[in-house]
C-alpha cells in the first residue's frame, strides 16, 4: 500500500496541517511503512468473523437526564491560549 | 437516435425533487454525553461546560437516557422502523466549534429508519413524505467571528441534536411548506423538540434539484444544491422556489448546475453561494470508541409506543369526523397542543351538539387569536396556555350569546375584557349593563322617542323614502346602547314606522 503525495496532502488538509514539500514527501514515507505493517492482518482469513468495532461486553451504558453544576468561566478557560469576555478567542475560522 | 424531432430546451418541463434535513435540538435538561445544563439561551458564555464538552483529555462521553427516548418516540411517530442495535459514530469536523475535532454523530445504525410523515396538500389529497433516517447527535457550540478572531462559546456545545431525513419525496415549495409545519407540529406534540426556529432550536437545509421527466424516467436526478441560513418556514418555502426557477433558467440556457451550498439572503429574498464545493464531505465517519452500542429491546420500544400522545393528524382527523370542523379550522386548532388543549376543554364544557363545535372553532380562531396575535410578542399561539381566560370562561360567554343574553358584537366586547381581566363573562355582562334588551315595551319607548325627534325623516320614510328604514334602525341601537336584540328591534320598528 503506497500513500501518493496527493493523499497525504487531502489528509493534511483535512487536519488543517499546514505541511512543507519535504514534509509531505517524508510523511508519504513514513505513513506507507505502518500501512504495509498493517496491511500484513489481510493475510488472516476474516471472512466469518463480523466487524467488531467494540471488544468490551458493554451495552446501553446511560445516565440519567438531571444536571451537574459546570465548570466556572475561570476555569473553563484556565487552560486556553487566548481568551477575551469570557470567550476562547482563536484566529478566524473563516477568512473573509 | 432515431427521434427526428428533439424538444427545445425552452420547452422542457422540468419536475423540482426535493430532500429534507432538518436539526431539532431534544429538550432535555442535560447534554447529549456530559451531565452540563441545557439552559444556555442568555447565559454568559462558557458557564455550561465541563471536561467532557470541553474535550480536556480522558474525559468520556455517557449517552443522556432521555435523549435516546425522545429519539425513538419521534420515530415510532414517524413510522419508522426502530433499530435494535443503534451505534454512535465520529464524524471528523475540525472547527473550534467543537473542541474534540469531531462530532459524535450516527451513521451506519441510526436509532430510526425507513418511516413516513403524511402531509396535506393543496387539493385536499394527503401525501406521504418518506423519512431516511431520524439519528441522534450533538450540537456544536457558537462562534462570534470579529476583528480577524473567531470568539467560542462552548455553552451549546453536547446539546441532543436530533436529525430528520427525508427520501427527495418534495416536489413543490408548498409541500415542503406543509412538511415541515406538520413535522413540527409532531415534534411539539410529542414534547421532544421547542420547534423554535428564531432560537434555533431547529433548522431546515433542503437540498433542492430540478430534472427532466426524460431524466425522471431513467430514474436520474439532476445536481443538488443545499441551501442554509433559513430563519422560516416561509424562508424555506420561497429559497426553494428561487432555487427552482434559478436552477431552470440556467439549463434552459444550456448552461450546468454547480454542486454548492448556497445561503439565503432574507432582505434581497434570493439565495447566494456560500461556498463553493469542498471535499468536506470526507468525514471520516468511524463507530464511537468510547460509546458502547445501544441494544433496544421490542418491549422497551413497546414501552415507548404507549407513551405517544395523539397526534397532530390523528386529532385534526377527530376534529372533522366527530365534531363537524371545518379543515381549516381544524387544522389550526390541532396544529399545537396547547391550543388543542385549551380547544378541547372548551368543547367539554360548552357541547359537542349542533355544530357548537364548529361555532366555538370560529370563534377561537377568529376572535380569540386576534388578542392572541396582538398581544405581547404575538405571532406565537402557544402564548394560549398563559392567557387569563379559562376554556370554561370562553364556553360560558358563546352560550351568553346563545341564548341571547348578550348579541354577538357585545360578545366580542366582553371578550377584550376578559382577556384583561380574567374575569367570568356574566360578571362583565352584569357590571356593564351590557345585557340585550329584548323587552318589548323598552324598545318600543326608544322607538317613541326617536320619531318624536327625527319628524322630517319620519315623514320622508312614510312618503315613500324606504331607505331611511337603516338610519332608524341605527338610532334604536344607538339609543339602547348596542344592547337591543336586532331582530325584536326591527320587528317593532317595522311595527310602528307604518304609524
Ligand atoms: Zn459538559
Amino acid at each position: 500500500m503506497h500513500l501518493t503525495i496527493d493523499d497525504v496532502r487531502h489528509v493534511a488538509d483535512l487536519a488543517r496541517l499546514h505541511l512543507t514539500d519535504e514534509e509531505v514527501r517524508l510523511y508519504a514515507q513514513q505513513l506507507s511503512a505502518i500501512l504495509d505493517y498493517a496491511e500484513r492482518l489481510q493475510e488472516v482469513d476474516t471472512s466469518d468473523v463480523p466487524p467488531t468495532p467494540y471488544v468490551l461486553p458493554l451495552q446501553n451504558v446511560m445516565a440519567e437526564d438531571v444536571p451537574q453544576p459546570s465548570l466556572l468561566n475561570e476555569v473553563a478557560l484556565a487552560n486556553a491560549p487566548d481568551k477575551a469576555d469570557g470567550f476562547f478567542r482563536v484566529r478566524a475560522v473563516f477568512e473573509e | 437516435m432515431s427521434m427526428t424531432t428533439v424538444a427545445r430546451p425552452e420547452e422542457t418541463t422540468f419536475e423540482l425533487v426535493v430532500g429534507m434535513e432538518v436539526h431539532a435540538q431534544v429538550l432535555t435538561q442535560s447534554k447529549m454525553f456530559c451531565r452540563c445544563a441545557t439552559d444556555y439561551q442568555g447565559a454568559p458564555p462558557n458557564t455550561r461546560t465541563c471536561p467532557v464538552c470541553l474535550a480536556l483529555p480522558g474525559a468520556l462521553p455517557v449517552i443522556n437516557r432521555a435523549a435516546v427516548e425522545a429519539t425513538i418516540r419521534t420515530g415510532l411517530a414517524l413510522n419508522c422502523r426502530i433499530n435494535e442495535t443503534a451505534v454512535f459514530a465520529r464524524k471528523n469536523y475540525t472547527y473550534p466549534d467543537l473542541p474534540k475535532g469531531y462530532q459524535i454523530s450516527q451513521y451506519e445504525l441510526p436509532l430510526c429508519a425507513d418511516g413516513y410523515l403524511e402531509i396535506d396538500l393543496e387539493d385536499g389529497s394527503t401525501k406521504r413524505v418518506r423519512i431516511r433516517r431520524v439519528h441522534l447527535e450533538e450540537d456544536t457550540g457558537r462562534s462570534v467571528h470579529e476583528g480577524g478572531y473567531s470568539y467560542i462559546d462552548l455553552n451549546r456545545a453536547g446539546v441532543p441534536l436530533m436529525e430528520i431525513v427525508t427520501e427527495a419525496d418534495i416536489h413543490s415549495p408548498e409541500e415542503a411548506y406543509a412538511y415541515l409545519t406538520r413535522l413540527r407540529a409532531t415534534l411539539r406534540a410529542l414534547g421532544v423538540s421547542s420547534g423554535d426556529m428564531e432560537k434555533g432550536a431547529l433548522r431546515c437545509e433542503p437540498n433542492i434539484s430540478v430534472r427532466t421527466l426524460e431524466q425522471k424516467a431513467r430514474g436520474e436526478y439532476g445536481v443538488k444544491v443545499e441551501v442554509k441560513n433559513l430563519n422560516s418556514f416561509r424562508s424555506v418555502r420561497n429559497a426553494i422556489a428561487y432555487e427552482m426557477e434559478r436552477q431552470i433558467a440556467i439549463l434552459r440556457a444550456g448552461g450546468s448546475v454547480e454542486q454548492v451550498n448556497m445561503g439565503w439572503d432574507e432582505e434581497r429574498q434570493c439565495t447566494v453561494l456560500q461556498r463553493g464545493k469542498e471535499d468536506a464531505h470526507d468525514y471520516r465517519y468511524f463507530p464511537e470508541p468510547d460509546l458502547p452500542p445501544l441494544r433496544i429491546p421490542r418491549e422497551e420500544v413497546e414501552r415507548l409506543a404507549a407513551t405517544l400522545p395523539e397526534l397532530p393528524a390523528a386529532k385534526r382527523n377527530r376534529y372533522e369526523q366527530a365534531w363537524g370542523l371545518r379543515r381549516t379550522e381544524a387544522n389550526i386548532l390541532s396544529g399545537e397542543a396547547a391550543v388543542a388543549r385549551f380547544f378541547e376543554e372548551a368543547v367539554a364544557a360548552y357541547g359537542e351538539s349542533d355544530g357548537k363545535p364548529q361555532r366555538l372553532a370560529t370563534w377561537m380562531t377568529g376572535e380569540l387569536f386576534r388578542l392572541l396575535y396582538a398581544d405581547g410578542e404575538g405571532q406565537d399561539l402557544r402564548q394560549i396556555a398563559s392567557i387569563k381566560i379559562r376554556p370554561t370562561q370562553f364556553a360560558a360567554l358563546l352560550k351568553l350569546v346563545d341564548d341571547k343574553v348578550i348579541n354577538p358584537n357585545t360578545g366580542k366586547k366582553v371578550l377584550e375584557i376578559m382577556y384583561v381581566t380574567g374575569e367570568d363573562p356574566q360578571v362583565i355582562v352584569e357590571r356593564e349593563g351590557l345585557a340585550m334588551v329584548s323587552d318589548v315595551s323598552a324598545i318600543d319607548e326608544a322607538i317613541a322617542a326617536i320619531f318624536a325627534a327625527n319628524p322630517t325623516e319620519l315623514a320622508r320614510y312614510r312618503a315613500g323614502e324606504e331607505k331611511l328604514f337603516g338610519f332608524f334602525m341605527g338610532q334604536v341601537m344607538r339609543a339602547t346602547k348596542g344592547k337591543a336584540d336586532p331582530a325584536a328591534a326591527k320587528e317593532r320598528l317595522l311595527q310602528l314606522i307604518r304609524g
